[in-house]
């Protein structure tokens, strides 16, 4: 095993970047994210890689469309607020097929919101979040040492299908130390010949662009980054499950609210609660199947979120409402507890009825 | 220990100056002696020495705080009561100071009033298990940042490497070569190891000054 260090999670997904092949941030500070900037203030200039400090999110994020253009790996990171000001930029990301890495810790809002954790950019991530139709790949980390793996993870799916992706954490994650290992970051080599690199007059230009002439020509560029999202759903779902071999109640949070849950499930185990949980680690694609499977075998779902039910709202589409769906949920930067998580687990299993 | 009149703790972000000056004014507070402590941070908004508000006050320490810290008011203001650590001289002061160069900077305006009483310590806490100070010479670094921004020598140094809630004995005992390699660099005493209560007892045995740290950890979740 590899040595390891204490990071914030913050911290970490600006190594984790560095160590996945990343020589480009741009960024513009917003608590609770700025240690991202931070870090690669103190690392890119000993690494012959670039931090700027934009004069504003909307300049960052369209610096970002720049370097994008050009194959190279770039990323920058806001919270919650600032993420809102980069939508116009990420759109225009998607609309011209570039690969990058955005990274939200979020933080309570609506507005200027607070400063303390959250969950309720949900929707704005998993939705698109700017105008047009198109998706982000999103990652939803749980643990420091997850926000390394997914970093990198995020980096490469992104160029395997020429989306953007989104790093989707809280304030929670990124404040919080815990010990991790730089480890197991494979940089994959995908195709770049789309990339803006100098022709040389040997070769046709390439052409970046969101901007169509022609409805039909625009049509088409939707049907096509649709056959790609198809291809994502298909074969990028992430998850994981937790003691769900036997549960009769299928617990549903992704990010800290997992961690929360566990001690619930713990707790209710003790109890002897048949309880288990989907942790989704993807937003979008959301992991449909499972949750499907999961409809099947237990009685009822609990979801749980720093949010005022975003995520429930996928649950319910993936299981097709066939068991009742409770929430247990705090917002505005409070974090749900394991005993109101576990108050939830609790009439879950009265609901439902036999199997 | 010896205490100055003034503890000063200063080091790299999150390196553990919070926790630790926590932790060494209820030391000074059962050893029977009038302290306060202070918190200086600028830098962070987060796990602050007001977390531990409850348990200063139940110790009777008075806690001299921005009112703004642990609220959403995100901005790096420190309160007119900051100066009764330089006026107030009948009693110690326990001053954490945000973290490095950027931190260190809010000690400025206090700087000559400490170096013309003279009666103070300024702490180096250092962790190897950091990733910007893994060695001495990137810890000697952000140590020459702290000084040339807040205009006070440092006097000693705390080692606290540490990984956390997962720290074993041998990870603090390995760290002490890097401890004693500072040390050697600076010319300053390692004044002591830092260790979380309940693995403090086994370092005790090999490396000597060792300090129990009751951590400030509010964590809902065990894993």
């Amino acid at each position: 095993m590899a040595d390891k260090v204490l990071m914030k999670g913050n911290e970490a997904i600006a190594e984790a970047a560095i160590m996945a092949g990343c020589r480009f941030y741009f960024g513009y500070p917003i608590t609770p994210q700025t240690e991202v900037a931070a870090y690669m203030a103190k690392r890119m200039p000993k690494i012959g890689g670039t931090f700027l400090q934009a004069e504003s999110e909307i300049a960052a994020i369209n610096m970002c469309i720049g370097v994008a253009s050009t194959g190279k790996r770039v990323m920058t990171s806001s919270s919650s607020p600032g993420i809102s000001l980069k939508e116009e930029g990420i759109s225009y990301m998607a609309g011209c097929d570039l690969p990058a890495l955005i990274v939200n810790v979020e933080r309570g809002g609506p507005g200027l919101g607070g400063i303390q954790p959250s969950q309720s950019d949900y929707f704005q991530a998993t939705r698109g979040g700017g105008h047009g139709d198109y998706h982000l790949f999103v990652v939803a980390p749980a643990s420091v040492q997850e926000m390394v793996s997914l970093t990198a993870h995020a980096f490469n799916v992104a160029e395997k299908y020429r989306v953007p992706a989104m790093l989707l954490a809280d304030g929670t994650l990124g404040q919080m130390m815990e010990p991790v290992s730089i480890e197991g970051i494979t940089v994959e080599d995908h195709d770049k010949s789309w990339a803006l690199t100098g022709t040389d007059c040997k070769r046709k230009h390439n052409i970046i662009n969101s901007l169509s002439l022609l409805p039909e020509e625009l049509e088409q560029w939707n049907l096509e980054r649709y056959k790609r999202y198809e291809k994502i759903e298909a074969e990028e779902p992430m998850w994981e499950e937790y003691m769900m071999d036997d549960a009769d109640v299928c617990v549903v949070a992704f990010g800290i609210a997992s961690r929360v849950s566990r001690n619930a499930i713990k707790a209710a185990r003790a109890q002897g609660i048949k309880v288990g949980m989907i942790r989704p680690i993807t937003l979008w694609p959301f992991p449909k199947k499972p949750l499907l499977a999961a409809a099947d075998k237990v009685k009822s779902f609990v979801t749980v979120e720093l949010n005022m039910g975003q995520m429930v709202e996928d649950v319910e589409l993936a299981t097709r409402c066939k068991r009742p769906i409770l929430m247990a949920n705090r917002v505005g930067g409070c974090i749900p507890t394991p005993e109101q998580v576990l108050a939830q687990i609790v009439e879950a299993n009265k609901l439902g009825g036999a199997q | 220990m010896k205490f100055k009149r003034l503890t000063l703790m200063a080091g790299h972000y999150g390196s553990g100056k919070t926790n630790i000056a926590v932790n060494l004014a209820m030391m000074l507070k059962k050893a029977g002696e009038d302290v306060v402590i202070a918190d200086l941070d600028i830098v962070n908004p987060y796990y602050r020495t007001k977390d531990s508000e409850e348990e200063l006050r139940a110790a009777g320490i008075p806690l001299i705080s921005s009112e703004y810290a642990n609220s959403n008011v995100d901005v790096p203001a420190l309160p007119q009561e900051l100066y009764s650590i330089v006026d107030v001289k009948s009693r110690h002061a326990i001053v954490d100071i945000g973290g490095d160069d950027r931190g260190a900077l809010a000690l400025g305006r206090y700087t000559p009033f400490i170096l013309e009483e003279n009666n103070y310590d300024m702490l180096l806490v250092i962790n190897k298990y950091r990733p910007l100070t893994p060695d001495t010479a990137s810890t000697l670094e952000v140590m020459r940042e702290i000084e040339a921004a807040g205009g006070i020598p440092f006097t000693g140094i705390v080692n606290n490497s540490n990984l956390g809630r997962e720290t074993t004995p041998g990870d603090v005992i390995a760290s002490d070569a890097y401890a004693k390699d500072i040390a050697a660099a600076t010319g300053l005493p390692i004044r002591m190891t830092t260790v979380k209560a309940e693995i403090a007892g086994a370092v005790a045995e090999v490396l000597p000054d060792v300090v129990p740290l009751h951590l400030q950890d509010k964590r809902l979740w065990n894993d």
